[in-house]
């Protein structure tokens, strides 16, 4: 069974907000989380993003590439899941929520669960956009999968 | 000083000698009389030569006064003055390098001043003073008065320089010192001709303060070159800026000469400066307005009109905008060029502007015409009523610069009130809505909403809802009255922004909610003043 990124991403005029989606093995039954950590290595932590200055051009926050680390969720039964990026773009936020209250994560895993939120760069949004999968391509995706494991 | 006195006499002399116009030399001997710089050219001219022969029968003499006796030994290198007198026709007068009694010159070119290039010739001559006011008349502008203002080229600074070093050893030999603040400077002087004239061909008064401004640029192409040994004495005066095409702008050129040493200037500076073929030429005579201010209330109607033009990529996403349906009349009417609109706050796409509307302040730029009656100012804002059913204008009047920070404080301090149509994931019932008429006083923390995340930087504002009253509609919906803090972002208290803003009505009802419709009631801002609509 091979990892399969199961990431939503929902954008407003190019702001991208990380979720779990649907078929991700934490939101089904029978899962509860333990912990949830933003420290991705020694010297990276998420929660250490700075997003600084008025001008937003000043930020100094952490650039993110599709594969980089958001963050690592350890569930009751010992599972580790990581929650990758999946798109490009700089990190503006990650929700502190789900640190106090991981249940939002489970439970409002669109909206009041989200993992993180990220602004690609102004020439990349429309393709990164565009290399998305639609609700409808997603459903198709999972169901192949499973036909075929 | 007013007049020429007997000491000025060699100055007089040796500027005549070497090419300068009788009104820089009446400059360089500080002479501070408004109306010898007024007279005539031809007559100003034959006055120094006769100061010079010490002709004192003559009755023209008036306006020199000889202190001391006639000085026999000092006569014109030119001994032409008779064809001077010869030639009354208004034109310039020759002062011929060669003896030529024979003919009076026609037409005679006039040798242009080494000093101000023309500026004290040619264009104080009524000739000038025509087009000026022709390209005035042309632009039709309303004004009452004008302020003249004229740009000069910057290798007038390094002649006047040279001049008044020439003067200044000149005068040391007489044991006397001229410090450059003393001479009468060329803009000066210029307008004391100017300002007269123009003012009688406008038929209104000069007056500094005045909101049209008239303005001349001048160049001389031909001692362009003039300035740039400045570039190697004084380097660091010069620096590339960005926007302008050369580096030798007057302040850069004054500011070098202030700092370079005598010697250095006269190494790589005629002195004194040499005679140019040609006048300064005028590039560019130009018209402009100050600015007039339009204020209002406006009211929006449409759930489909964006405050400003909503362009992406050069494409125009949205039909119009308030400020275009508001501003396109007005510019017709005042003539301006352009526009600047701002408001007491504003509201998105999609949300209405009830009540009293919302204050707004326009600024027209380069207006034509300006003089506007209340009556008038009344028929304007019923002809933007009349234009559009989305958005309307009511107390439009003219205001001042100074009347825009009244709006503006209102959008920081000032509560507002709205309606909000709001729907329910789950039932509601009467009961269940009926505390939020209770709330007072509730603090929001509200992150940057993530629509507008793109182009604000991320912090948390606190925000705080006044007072609430709720109107029950069905078991998915109901309607609620807010009133709150300027900067509160509505939406996202009704749906709460994935959890951005708390609290929200979400978490207040323990439902999920969201915002189907929004209308500003009113914007508590007491400007502008409400007029006799």
């Amino acid at each position: 069974f091979s990892q399969l990124q199961h990431n939503n991403c929902v954008s407003f005029c190019r702001i991208c907000v990380i979720t779990l989606a649907e078929a991700h093995p934490l939101l089904q039954s029978g899962k509860t989380i333990k912990s949830i950590n933003y420290q991705i290595s020694a010297n990276c932590s998420r929660l250490q993003n700075k997003v600084s200055g008025k001008s937003k051009r000043v930020w100094l926050s952490q650039f993110l590439t599709e594969l980089a680390p958001l963050c690592r969720i350890s569930s009751s039964d010992g599972e580790e899941y990581t929650v990758y990026s999946c798109i490009r773009g700089r990190l503006i936020e990650v929700n502190e929520n789900i640190l106090s209250n991981p249940a939002i994560l489970q439970e409002k895993p669109s909206t009041e669960g989200y993992i993180a939120v990220v602004l690609p760069k102004f020439e990349e949004s429309k393709s990164i956009t565009q290399g998305l999968l639609t609700q409808k391509e997603y459903e198709e995706v999972v169901a192949k999968r499973l036909n075929s494991s | 000083m007013s007049s020429l006195t007997e000491k000025d006499r060699p100055i007089v002399q040796l500027l005549l000698n070497t090419g300068t116009c009788p009104r820089c030399i009446l400059r360089f001997c500080c002479v501070g009389s408004q109306t010898l710089y007024r007279r005539p050219y031809k007559d100003l001219m034959k006055d120094l030569k006769d100061f010079l022969k010490n002709n004192q029968e003559k009755e023209d003499m008036v306006c020199f006064d000889i202190v001391d006796p006639p000085c026999k030994r000092i006569r014109l290198e030119d001994t032409e003055e008779g064809s001077d007198d010869l030639n009354h026709n208004g034109a310039l007068q020759q002062i011929p390098p060669v003896n030529d009694e024979n003919t009076a010159p026609e037409n005679s070119a006039v040798k242009v001043c080494n000093v101000c290039l023309g500026i004290l010739q040619e264009f104080c001559e009524v000739d000038f003073v025509k087009k000026v006011c022709q390209k005035v008349n042309s632009a039709d502008y309303q004004f009452t008065s004008f302020v003249f203002s004229v740009s000069l080229p910057p290798q007038l600074s390094v002649r006047e320089c040279a001049a008044w070093l020439l003067v200044k050893q000149e005068m040391g030999k007489l044991g006397l010192s001229l410090a450059k603040d003393d001479i009468v400077q060329l803009k000066e002087a210029y307008k004391w001709i100017i300002h007269p004239q123009l003012s009688e061909e406008l038929d209104v008064p000069a007056d500094g303060k005045s909101l049209f401004e008239v303005s001349v640029v001048f160049a001389h192409p031909e001692t362009e070159e003039e300035c740039h040994f400045l570039a190697t004495a004084c380097p660091d005066c010069f620096k590339p800026a960005k926007n302008k095409q050369s580096v030798f702008t007057r302040m850069a050129v004054i500011k070098a000469l202030e700092k370079i040493k005598e010697e250095d200037f006269l190494k790589h500076f005629p002195c004194p400066p040499s005679s140019p073929k040609n006048l300064c030429v005028a590039l560019e005579i130009q018209c402009n307005n100050g600015a007039v201010f339009v204020a209002g209330r406006y009211n929006k109607y449409s759930r489909n009109l964006p405050q400003t033009p909503w362009i992406i990529d050069g494409e125009r996403k949205l039909e119009s905008s308030v400020e275009e349906l508001i501003s396109e009349h007005l510019i017709a009417e005042f003539k301006a060029d352009s526009f600047n609109f701002s408001s007491s706050g504003r509201e998105d796409v999609d949300v209405r502007t009830l009540g009293n509307g919302r204050p707004f302040a326009i600024e027209l730029v380069n207006p034509r015409r300006i003089h506007f009656t209340a009556e008038e100012m009344k028929g304007l804002q019923q002809t933007i009523n009349n234009s559009s059913d989305k958005i309307q204008v009511r107390d439009l009047q003219l205001v001042t610069r100074s009347a825009i920070g009244r709006m503006k404080e209102g959008e920081e301090e000032k509560t507002k009130t709205y309606s909000a149509l709001i729907w329910t994931d789950k039932a509601i019932q009467k009961e269940d809505i009926a505390f939020l008429d209770d709330v007072k006083e509730l603090k929001l923390d509200q992150k940057t909403p993530l629509r507008v995340l793109h182009r604000r930087p991320l912090a948390v504002r606190c925000r705080i809802i006044h007072t609430m009253k709720a109107e029950y509609i069905d078991e998915h919906h109901f309607r609620l009255h807010l009133k709150t803090q300027a900067g509160t972002y509505i939406k996202e208290f009704v749906h709460g922004d994935f959890g951005r803003t708390k609290p929200n009505i979400g978490s207040l009802l323990n439902r999920t909610a969201d915002i189907l419709e929004l209308d500003v009631e009113s914007v508590d801002v007491d400007w502008p003043p409400t007029l006799d609509n």
